[in-house]
């Protein structure tokens, strides 16, 4: 039926005002709890409950007519053609054919980094690095073996505090904890992979989930060894082969800046930890990347893919899940030995569920998979609650920080379901490849 | 000599018993081929002969070994390898890595051989190799199933419907290709089929299945030529 090209399409008004009336019904229903009643303080530190109605009306209000406006606006918005790629299609295009460019320029970017900047942006930029590996550590297990892992934060707290505890009891040096922490954080994958082998989608989340939040409960009882919720205080800081960092040299030993005849300066110590972080990163990256091309990076693949396949052709699953679990915990539990180095306390409080949930949205805001959108997405999420520092933003940034992750993620989900910069390898090229392979 | 026997089968899905007492034997160097209705158990003793699920009466045993209580990837280990219903290529790997994932449990050292033989069987993998299984055509797939099947080397290969949803002349690519492998690399080949009549022209020997149980058993051509089979199997078309 070809009518003028020009003439707008039917706008479907009583299915818009259905609509809209119903997001505001169910606006109204969350308003009513959420705004509607809030408690002030009476003096003499007795609570009253006021009731505030009207910011609930304005707020459905807004809901409504915020919503009419999409309906129209969807009803009469021509399709954009769909041949023309989006900007962040290009972008990852882009990046996956000029992967290594972009990884060099990135290195050398975060290697002079610290040298060019205050003590502050090394500490954002540190806590970055370790969401980052903690990303390319779980993207081990949710983007490659398919597993979904809610309680990724238990083999952080594990790496954690098996670095504190070897530290308090063992006098270990970071150096001699590193690894430790690593081994037992693998201990505790391998420790939740046997009871979870036979789960698979949303029974495995659920325990995942369980398992975090066991190991925090455990952390915060345990007093006798964990310090309960005091946490552990005092955990040493790595040397440099030796050298401690401090102004005034523990007796017998020479600090860094004495070694090295230079001035005393604590942003020594910070851009020591950037750098191991950034060392730890790359490494992570680096046995990722080499672990997708052996024959275990393709088991995972393929467990993910489908298992039955993979049994009928001699893979024995439960190892194959294992390793995996194994795998991304040992790298959880090597940043979380980091974290306790660099913050020289800890406690349970570091290791909530929020913490998993926020590994996991790098992971699938990053794409799953992508190497590069982890870091990307690892940025985002760890500056955006740093912006309060900037004085010049009235609003903090960070108290909204999960209404903005929130939005983000709906936001993803509608328009780049795969990840920020998910891209699929073309299966078929017209013109063969560009660098000239077959 | 025998390869594989099957004694005696019984298989239960919960309380139903989807096999109900089968002997099969297959004669190594054979073509054999077990032909069916929807439902009568064929796949059902494929897959139990794998271990998943497992016979609960009855003996399989292969090249002298009894291999009823065998784990399922351990079984592939052994020398039989399946191309399983429905092709279960993994989709978003490309054709080599599915390839690779079919060699995952043999002595690498064999990798580049195998993975020219069975090139020479399916030169369009060759040309797909870069490209992921999920786009491959329907007929594209079933090679890809049975050539990665092959890469595990082994000496019997079991194939569950490989005819399944295909074009009548890729089907019969296809069936040339199997009496390629079992005359030229000599694999003993186990099939099973809805397609009587290519497969029992194919197949040394048959084996008719109804609910469960062997109706009939014979060479190719007896079964071929038998009257209730052409009228179960064979009526109306080909």
């Amino acid at each position: 039926m070809a009518t003028g090209a020009a003439e707008s399409r039917d706008v479907p008004f009583a299915t818009i005002l259905k609509n809209a009336v119903l997001t505001a019904l169910v606006a109204l229903i969350l308003a009513i709890p959420l705004v509607g009643f809030e408690t002030v303080a009476s003096g003499a530190g007795s609570l009253t409950v006021r009731t505030r109605f009207d910011w609930v009306a304005y707020g459905t209000l807004a809901v409504f007519f915020g919503r009419l406006a999409l309906g129209f606006w969807l009803a009469r918005r021509v399709p954009p053609s769909s041949t023309e790629p989006g900007f962040l299609t290009r972008a990852a295009v882009f990046g996956s054919l000029h992967a290594k460019e972009i990884a060099i320029v990135g290195i050398l970017f975060a290697v002079v980094l610290p040298f060019f900047s205050s003590s502050t942006v090394v500490y954002v930029a540190t806590s970055v690095l370790i969401y980052v590996m903690l990303g390319w550590g779980l993207n081990v297990v949710v983007g490659l073996a398919g597993l979904l892992d809610l309680g990724y934060v238990a083999f952080y707290a594990v790496g954690a505090y098996s670095f504190a505890l070897f530290a308090q009891w063992f006098d270990l040096s970071f150096w001699e904890a590193l690894p430790l922490g690593g081994i037992l954080a693998a201990v505790f994958g391998l420790a939740l992979g046997f009871p979870v082998l036979r789960l698979r989608g949303d029974y495995l989340a659920i325990v995942t989930l369980g398992f975090g939040e066991i190991i925090r409960i455990v952390l915060v009882n345990w007093g006798a060894v964990t310090g309960g919720p005091n946490g552990i205080l005092n955990i040493p800081g790595p040397t440099f082969f030796g050298l401690p960092f401090a102004r005034n040299a523990p007796s017998g030993q020479t600090t860094f800046h004495q070694f090295f005849g230079i001035d005393y300066a604590p942003i020594h110590a910070g851009i020591f930890l950037y750098f191991i972080i950034l060392a730890l990163a790359l490494l992570t990256n680096w046995f990722t990347l080499r672990l997708r091309k052996l024959p275990i990076g393709r088991a995972w693949e393929a467990l993910r893919e489908d298992e039955i396949a993979c049994r009928a052709l001699g893979l024995n699953p439960t190892n194959v899940k294992l390793s995996a679990f194994a795998i991304g915990a040992m790298l959880g539990g090597f940043a979380g030995a980091f974290f306790a180095t660099r913050a020289t306390f800890i406690s349970p409080e570091s290791f909530t569920f929020i913490e998993s949930a926020m590994i996991l949205m790098i992971v699938v805001l990053g794409g799953m998979g992508s190497q590069f959108g982890v870091v990307l997405a690892a940025i985002v999420v760890v500056t955006l609650p740093e912006l309060r520092k900037i004085p010049i933003l009235e609003w903090e940034p960070g108290q909204y920080r999960m209404l903005l992750f929130g939005m983000a993620m709906v936001g993803i989900m509608i328009w780049r379901p795969r990840g920020l910069l998910a891209h699929r390898e073309p299966s078929l090229r017209l013109f063969g490849r560009k660098d000239g392979a077959k | 000599m025998t390869m594989l026997s099957i004694e005696g089968v019984h298989t239960f899905y919960g309380n139903i018993e989807a096999l109900k007492g089968v002997d099969v034997s297959v004669e190594t160097g054979e073509i054999v081929t077990l032909i069916g209705a929807n439902g009568a158990g064929k796949s059902t003793l494929l897959m139990t002969i794998c271990g998943r699920p497992r016979a609960s009466k009855g003996r399989i045993v292969f090249e002298g070994r009894d291999i009823t209580g065998t784990e399922t990837f351990e079984i592939v280990r052994l020398g039989i390898s399946q191309s399983p219903e429905g092709r279960r290529i993994f989709p978003r790997m490309t054709v080599l890595d599915n390839l690779q994932m079919g060699a995952i449990s043999t002595d690498p050292s064999y990798f580049t051989e195998d993975l020219k033989r069975v090139f020479t069987l399916f030169p369009i993998l060759e040309r797909r190799q870069e490209q992921r299984g999920g786009t491959l055509s329907g007929g594209e797939q079933q090679m890809l199933a049975i050539g990665r099947a092959l890469m595990s080397r082994p000496r019997l290969l079991l194939l569950d419907e490989p005819s399944l949803g295909l074009a009548p002349l890729v089907v019969k690519q296809i069936f040339e290709v199997i009496r390629e492998i079992n005359e030229q690399q000599k694999v003993t080949v186990f099939l099973v089929e809805q397609n009587a009549y290519h497969a029992l022209k194919l197949a040394h020997r048959g084996y008719v299945m109804q609910t469960g149980q062997i109706a009939l058993q014979g060479t190719g051509r007896e079964l071929l030529g038998n009257r209730e089979v052409r009228a179960a199997y064979l009526e109306g078309g080909h």
